[in-house]
């Protein structure tokens, strides 16, 4: 079928249609390629007769466009090779160009200024950067960062080692909100009614209006907020509704579903957070639960499950469960994967809740056949397991969980309850829309969020908001609710002010800012201060006066030992007591035709981050696909729809429909369809516009993470930009795996099966002696969740270009380190390995020999060095490298041009034009200055001194570099551990980046199951 | 038969060998003297400066240490200019009505900085870090020459690449004991190869020759 580009477009139903205008790419690249055929492979995979890893649908199928297409020396290139050039024409035109090469040389160096400051700030010393702690709200928990801070510039987010959120790592979104800093779309002035205006003419309009509001006891005022945990920001609006007792509160979290909130409060009497211990569980059921990626306490849980699955110490990894409709994060982690529809689970949940001996009502369906097995598993394990509930599962589900951890005697060991730190007395969207709809609301004041865009369809948000007669909206981009807004106020970015913020147990932490803000940006605190009758104060003085009245002894030391370490030391919250309530027959049930199941997007989650390049060329983790939102599609129905990698679907719910592009997702559940928000934006900046679909147009308030529709296919094709997809592993085995039995009886079970390299496989001698440092990397693939936190690390930390979506297709995207996804087994629930890449640094490097000019050369430490300013771009590197992780600047990815992301480069790596080659380093800058560290303290770096962006950041510290000579080092004795291999080891390469094979732990009593286990 | 070549062609020939030679003889002298002449290098030209600032009066006859106003050369890989308030430290009270001096107080009180052309300035792809050298017995002068001779700042060497790798291959030859690294008179000794390679020995100087040590 010939492809057509052609745009998706959203629902025509008031909300705008989003046409996205794509670029052609359909001649160039992608061949006339034939349909997979899916039964086929089925039936291959099946008998075994199919590959046993294979990465894309294609791969597996060996499909001969496939196979022509890699064959071809370079695929999808074949249309711009000249063809019939002759040797004669060629040399005269090579003569030329090398002719050409020596002039632009020869240039004198333009003169340079210096300029330093006039009063140099104390402690700023120009060259060394300054870490700051704070926190970033997701969602309005806290996760504690450390940024650091060049010349009073944030370049770098890291997570803060010792704060309980974060425990050093970050997810994607910490990393990239460096990012959103530095957008050159940010909101830049106050807007009022489309015009720019002041904030003193703000401030006085919103004064008067709050003293309107004082004399009707603010009746008609509502405010919109996101989650909030600030004590300072809750402060205030206690006071403000002391003030103004007719004022209410409502809550919009588009990625949060409150039947966690309500679940919680019916188990504690009160409002709660329900957190768990994974360090202290063998079995781990998860029922839709994206644990190790979602929520306030997803990093601590990664850590937890991290440290309970490591074999090497002779323990027994703990077994997980994964029952999800669409494959997430955590689900490639687990033991047994079980597809079913997400509208499925609660009948599920309590089928187990009575295996489990809870007395739960019948949910009327039956169970299915694995459930006894798992909930044996569990018995087996009283006390020492847990059940976690979906986060976009309704409160029936989290109930059930509850009620099992219960019986279980998992509380108080695995399940822990904290008390809650959400505000009281808050409303919901739906009781928004429905006081504007009846004209209650006349003043609406809107905190960061974007309800014209993220609100359900069902709501009709952006007809509602026209009925409040004044609509303030703080916030930092002039979007689709600004546009609907009186006032919008530039909203200062987190680490442009000041304010506070608890983790998920309750850990305060107060933000403070890196620099001042760039655009004027105010934050919450200033307007709540304005409609408190103090418009003059700052943010500063706004939490120091809060924290002043909370603490009364030794405040100054107080607060200056709090924003140093991260924390205020004794916030945390105390545990309570629960109760499993009894369970409710449940209301629904599963939907029986198609489902359409609802989720943030992996990597742009519910659209606020539309507009971050990083995130938009960073690949989701179980797709690969960037600059697009897709509508997930399980191989079964992609058959019965006769539809394949790319081709357009209609996605109808309840008479309202988009068009988004196919993706054919192994292991997603049969019959139901995921289609993810946070695309098909209308003022986003210019990112993040006018792409993807919006799946916030077809999703109603009452059903909000699943609900019934049709699907049907439209007969056009996509062209999606895909990481994973033109390589294939030509029969090698990357990833090697094994059951436990297999690794206790066999440790070394990676490399078994191979027989020593002959010495002389190489010309070249044996000439590097190591005597120094030798730097190394062990990467293990028993904890890589592919949450790819790696790859916007290395982005930040290497001032990596963001290419976008045409040169993604090309296969150009620059990332040094990549994350492979490999499928093993059936068709329909594969086994998944995720497998980073970064540069091997290979002792025998491929790469090092063909460079005619020595731009990549070995140094005395065994890196191989990239050297930007010697390169003359032959690619020959490249070329010869097996692992393909060297990335060419083919234009000028860089953007020399937009003033405002200047800012955002880290001044120790280099940013590198057009024509230079350029690939993982170790984050040698990062080597270079604890060298000297240490050199001037005449000592050896110790272990652990010196850390790797992606090391630092990976929530399960699956990435280890160190001193391979240092014997004590963790990378040391990591690469001395028997199921220790090295990628593509038979071809000499020597590489110093080592992995550590995957050993599961599947379910004996389940093994054997068709579809049921993760053997291949 | 008749000649193919006029008699001219000899001529021509010979005045278009010699030509040739002296051609390329002499790009190669233009190029030579291009790269290492004080045009590209700018050794021995000292910029124009925003203040006429002499080191020669404040490091020679008033005998300040380098480090009163570069304060960042033990610490970071940038050595600094101080700022305005270092130089307010004493023009706030002597010379605080010069007219030489005027700049600085307008940079004081309106708070724009004071914008000096670089003179010491090594590319951008190189990344050259002060406090190592510093701290390995490597003095101001050996690189930037004697700095107290100078009423207006200048290079002495030219800061090539070869210049650098010449040191780097065998840091005994520069090398100089801790205590004497801020001593703008410091002299080298007669038996500088000897007490150099001592030197290297004891503060663990190493011959850095891979790429990466400059080059990220």
């Amino acid at each position: 079928m010939k492809d057509i580009p052609h745009s998706p477009q959203s629902a025509e139903n008031g909300k705008g249609g989003a046409v996205s205008a794509l670029i052609p790419l359909e001649s160039l690249l992608e061949p006339q390629r034939k349909k997979v055929d899916l039964e086929a492979l089925r039936q291959k995979l099946a008998t075994g007769r199919g590959p046993k890893f294979w990465r894309t649908l294609e791969e597996a199928a060996e499909t001969e466009d496939l196979k022509e297409y890699i064959e071809q020396e370079f695929p999808g290139l074949s249309g711009q090779i000249p063809q019939g050039v002759d040797r004669r024409s060629l040399l005269k035109v090579m003569a030329a160009s090398l002719a050409m090469a020596g002039a632009a040389a020869c240039t004198k160096q333009p003169k340079e200024l210096i300029v330093p400051y006039v009063r140099q700030p104390e402690n700023v010393i120009p060259g060394v950067p300054l870490f700051y702690a704070t926190a970033m709200p997701v969602a309005g928990y806290a996760r504690g960062l450390l940024v650091e801070s060049h010349l009073n510039r944030p370049t770098k987010v890291e997570g803060n080692p010792d704060h309980p959120a974060s425990l050093g790592a970050t997810t994607i979104f910490e990393q990239a909100s460096i990012l959103n800093l530095y957008d050159p779309d940010r909101s830049e002035s106050v807007m009022h009614e489309g015009r720019m205006d002041l904030w003193g003419a703000f401030t006085g309009a919103l004064s008067t209006e709050a003293q309107e509001l004082g004399m009707r006891k603010g009746e008609g005022l509502a405010i919109l907020t996101g989650v909030v945990t600030s004590p300072t920001l809750i402060s205030q609006m206690t006071a403000l509704r002391a003030q103004l007792p007719q004022a209410k509160w409502y809550v919009h979290e588009p990625s949060v579903n409150p039947a966690i909130a309500s679940a919680a409060r019916k188990i504690a009497g009160r409002s709660a957070f329900i957190s768990y211990d994974l360090s202290k569980a063998d079995v781990v059921v998860s029922l839709e639960s994206d644990f190790l990626n979602t929520g306030p306490a997803a990093l601590a849980y990664a850590r937890q499950f991290a440290k309970r699955r490591g074999i090497d110490n002779g323990q027994t990894p703990c077994r997980m469960y994964a029952v999800e409709a669409t494959p997430s994060v955590s689900g490639s982690l687990a033991d047994h994967h079980f597809p079913v529809k997400s509208s499925a689970v609660p009948a599920i949940a309590y089928q187990l809740a009575k295996a489990c001996g809870v007395n739960a009502p019948d949910p009327g369906t039956t169970a299915p056949a694995w459930l006894d097995a798992m909930a044996q598993d569990l018995k087996n394990a009283k006390g020492r397991c847990v059940v976690l509930p979906g986060e976009f599962q309704p409160e029936s589900v989290h109930l059930a969980a509850y009620a099992i951890n219960a019986a279980l005697g998992n509380v108080g060991q695995t399940v822990n309850i904290y008390e809650g730190v959400e505000p009281e007395n808050t409303l919901s969207i739906e009781e928004l829309t429905g006081d504007l709809n009846n004209g209650r609301v006349e003043t609406l004041v809107i905190i960061n969020q974007n309800p014209v865009y993220s609100a359900p369809a069902s709501l009709n948000f952006e007809q509602a908001i026209r009925k409040a007669r004044m609509v303030v909206r703080l916030g930092q981009f002039y979007d689709e609710t600004s546009r609907w807004s009186h006032w919008h106020v530039p909203e200062a970015h987190y680490l442009e002010t000041w304010s506070d913020s608890r983790a998920f147990d309750g850990t305060v932490t107060i933000q403070q800012p890196l620099v001042e803000p760039l655009y004027n940006g105010k934050s919450a605190h200033e307007i709540f201060s304005i409609m408190l009758g103090k418009p003059d104060q700052n943010s500063h003085e706004i939490v120091k006066g809060y924290w002043q009245s909370q603490v009364k002894n030794d405040f100054d030391r107080v607060w200056k030992t709090s924003l140093h370490d991260g924390w205020i030391v004794g916030s945390a919250v105390g545990t309570l007591n629960g109760r499993a309530p009894a369970l409710a027959p449940l209301t629904s049930q599963a939907v029986s035709g198609t489902e359409i199941v609802f989720r943030p997007d992996p990597t742009i989650g519910d659209g606020s981050w539309a507009n971050n390049g990083w995130l938009q060329e960073c690949p989701k983790p179980q797709s690969k696909m960037t600059w697009d939102n897709v509508v997930a599609v399980s191989p079964k129905n992609a058959s019965k729809l006769g539809v394949d990698k790319g081709d357009m679907l209609r996605v109808t719910v309840n008479g309202k429909h988009v068009v988004g592009p196919t993706w054919v997702l192994p292991g997603h559940a049969e019959d139901s369809f995921t289609v993810y928000f946070g695309y098909g934006r209308t003022a986003s900046g210019r990112v993040g516009t006018k792409i993807g679909y919006d799946a916030y147009a077809i999703q109603d308030s009452d059903a909000p993470f699943f609900a019934g529709g049709s699907i049907e296919k439209t007969g056009e094709h996509y062209r999606i930009a895909n990481i994973q997809e033109t390589q294939t592993m030509a029969g090698r085995e990357p990833v090697r795996a094994a059951d436990l039995a297999e690794f206790r009886e066999h440790p070394d079970f990676p490399t078994m099966e191979e027989k020593p390299l002959p010495k002389d496989l190489t010309l070249y001698p044996d000439m590097w002696h190591y005597n120094d440092y030798k730097w190394g990397m062990a990467i293990d693939l028993n904890v890589c969740t592919g949450c790819s936190a790696c790859i916007v690390a290395c982005q930040a930390e290497n001032n990596i270009a963001v290419v976008g979506k045409d040169q993604v297709a090309r296969g150009r995207h620059m990332h040094w380190i990549r994350v492979d996804r490999y499928y093993s087994g059936d068709l329909d629930t594969p086994a998944m390995y995720n497998q980073p890449v970064p540069c091997m640094q290979c002792e025998n490097a491929p790469c090092e020999l063909v460079c005619p000019v020595a731009a990549t050369v070995h140094s005395n430490e065994g890196l191989n060095q990239m050297v930007y300013n010697r390169c003359v771009g032959t690619r020959y590197c490249s070329n010869n490298c097996p692992y393909k992780v060297r990335r060419f600047n083919f234009y000028l990815y860089s953007d020399w041009n937009t003033p405002s992301l200047y800012g955002a480069r880290n001044p120790d790596v280099t940013v590198r034009s057009r024509g230079v080659m350029e690939k993982c380093s170790y984050c040698v800058q990062r080597i270079q200055e604890q060298k000297i560290k240490a050199d001037k303290e005449d000592r050896r770096i110790a272990d652990g001194e010196i850390l790797t962006a992606c090391q630092q950041v990976c929530p399960t510290q699956a990435i280890t570099f160190g001193d391979l000579n240092d014997k004590n080092s963790k990378v040391a004795k990591l690469q001395a551990l028997q199921r220790n291999y090295a990628l593509l080891d038979d071809l000499d390469t020597r590489p110093r980046t080592k992995y550590l094979g995957y050993v599961r732990n599947p379910n004996e009593a389940l093994r054997g199951q068709r579809g049921n286990t993760r053997e291949s | 038969m008749a000649q193919l070549f006029r008699p001219s062609s000899n001529t021509i020939a010979k005045v278009s060998i010699a030509l040739a030679v002296l051609s390329a003889g002499s790009l190669l002298a233009f190029g030579y003297l291009m790269d290492r002449g004080s045009w590209i290098t700018s050794v021995q030209v000292a910029p124009e400066q925003p203040i006429m600032f002499s080191h020669k009066h404040h490091v020679k006859d008033d005998g300040i240490d380098c480090r009163y106003c570069h304060t960042g050369v033990e610490t970071s890989n940038y050595a600094g200019l101080p700022p305005t308030e270092t130089c307010m430290t004493c023009h706030s009270q002597i010379w605080n009505n010069a007219s030489a001096t005027q700049p600085i107080r307008d940079s004081w009180a309106s708070g724009k900085s004071i914008e000096w052309t670089r003179v010491h300035d090594l590319p951008d792809f190189v990344y050259f870090n002060h406090s190592i050298h510093i701290n390995k017995g490597i003095g101001c002068s050996t690189c930037h020459g004697h700095v107290d001779e100078m009423p207006w700042m200048y290079k002495v060497n030219t800061l090539n690449m070869n210049w650098c790798v010449n040191c780097h291959r065998n840091p005994a030859q520069f090398i100089r004991p801790r205590s004497e690294v801020f001593n703008v008179d410091y002299q080298y000794p007669a038996n500088q190869a000897e007490l150099g390679a001592q030197l290297v020995k004891e503060y663990h100087a190493k011959s850095l020759t891979d790429c990466v040590t400059c080059h990220r």
